[in-house]
């Protein structure tokens, strides 16, 4: 059934690297755009990112390196990027591509 | 339960693993370490720091509807992604299989379309192969469950053969309009609940998607630890489908180009919780030992040692939860 906080948050908390409160997005997209394990995964995101990856799943470090880089915040400030404008910056920051991003492009262009 | 049925309990349920997977059993030092985590007074324990996976989530949209929350799913989706720390999320209809979105992708895909403006976590979109749906009286085919009774082995075979190219024609149709609207992954769920024609018909079209579309993330979530063989004989890249465990079955999906793959290991309610994690820790080790894609495990309700009622206790969850990650050297969950 996945009764959400005996799962999903149980999980989260257990287990979890934070999502976007911290880099857990970040290594998400790696590993699906470029098929890494997770200690690679965690490695490269912390190098795009020049932070320690003891640090990815901090959320005081990763707030402020989200906000810094702009790619989206759990609670965004007046202008930041949000959104598909916070994955644009996703996707240069990590060096990946992402599918919406691309078509998104395509749109415009 | 006194330390020494713990401990029994936790001896058994990986030898039971191991007999069947023909895999290694825990060792000495893996066993104490489950001792320990269950011995733990606290209702909540926790991976240590540094070893935090990612998750993935099934059927994602769905669960909060299930429990009676009259959100919008594109609201389902940001409150996984602000509110439940999701580090991906799944948009699904609540009629979950391939077959019948196929009709209605059209109407699907716009709100694909709008959900990936407006988040920012890795959207996948899934649903499951379920090939119960192609035979009668739900689909087009004579249904296998009624023929093997009468002895018709070689028209239920039959049968199974043909729902796999319908079903492999129905998920290319929806995956490929969910790629083209921008979908960070598709995910194929519950893989291999209607037994081996179900396995056969997801590696084929994970394998024709990938050849169509080279970037693709395609994650591949099994429905239990064993292929049933409701045909017997059916085969993908020379390898027998029927009665693959999970460090079987991720080798043919890295073949057929699966970017995450599932496995499964279901829970025994006839035994007690430390068995039944020691048992699928067991079979999970292995099967994160040989592969060399990211591996998230299935750990909800009735997999993966959780309890199988609608509302799991934490305690067992966290456990089952740290314990799964930390021993099999995880990738996700």
């Amino acid at each position: 059934m996945g009764d959400p906080l005996g799962m999903a948050l149980t999980h989260a908390h257990a287990s979890g690297m934070g999502g976007m409160r911290a880099a857990g997005d970040l290594v998400a997209r790696v590993q699906m755009a470029l098929g890494m394990r997770i200690q690679k995964a965690k490695q490269y995101v912390a190098d795009r990112l020049r932070i320690a990856v003891s640090e990815l799943a901090d959320p005081v470090i990763m707030s402020e390196v989200r906000e810094d880089l702009q790619i989206g915040a759990v609670t965004p400030l007046p202008g930041c990027a949000k959104g598909i404008e916070a994955k644009f910056r996703i996707a240069e920051v990590l060096g990946i591509d992402i599918n919406c991003v691309q078509r998104f492009k395509d749109k415009i262009y | 339960m006194s330390e020494s049925d713990l401990m029994a309990d936790l001896e058994a349920g990986t030898a039971d693993a191991a007999e069947r997977g023909n895999i290694p059993a825990l060792n000495n030092e893996e066993l104490q370490y489950l001792l320990e985590i269950f011995k733990s007074p606290y209702t909540f324990v926790s991976v240590e720091r540094g070893n935090e996976v990612i998750l993935s989530y099934d059927a994602g949209t769905l669960k909060i509807r299930r429990v009676g929350v009259n959100v919008d799913r594109i609201q389902a989706l940001q409150i996984y992604e602000k509110l439940f720390g999701a580090d991906t999320m799944e948009l699904c209809h609540v009629d979950y299989s391939f077959k019948p979105i196929k009709p209605i992708a059209t109407m699907e895909r716009p709100i694909l379309e709008q959900a990936l403006l407006s988040t920012h976590i890795p959207l996948f979109y899934g649903a499951m192969p379920n090939l119960g749906l192609y035979s009668q009286p739900d689909g087009p085919f004579p249904n296998p469950a009624e023929l093997l009774p009468q002895g018709k082995i070689k028209e239920a075979q039959d049968s199974y053969e043909a729902t796999v190219d319908a079903a492999v024609n129905d998920i290319l149709y929806v995956s490929k309009g969910m790629h083209e609207s921008g979908a960070d992954g598709i995910n194929l769920d519950t893989v291999g609940a209607a037994g081996d024609a179900d396995f056969q018909a997801s590696l084929t079209a994970a394998e024709k998607l990938r050849e169509t579309y080279p970037d693709i993330c395609i994650e591949l979530g099994m429905a239990g630890e064993f292929i049933l063989g409701m045909h017997s004989e059916l085969e993908y890249d020379g390898v027998r489908l029927a009665g693959l465990y999970p460090h079987d079955q991720v080798k043919l999906a890295q073949k057929a180009g699966v970017t995450i793959f599932g496995p499964v290991v279901n829970t025994n309610t006839s035994e007690s919780c430390p068995w039944n994690l020691s048992r699928a820790i067991t079979f999970m080790k292995e099967c994160s030992r040989v592969a060399t894609i990211p591996i998230h495990v299935n750990m909800g309700m009735g997999v993966g040692s959780v309890t199988v009622t609608d509302h799991p206790p934490i305690d067992i969850v966290s456990r089952a939860s740290k314990a799964m990650v930390e021993i099999c050297r995880l990738d996700g969950l």
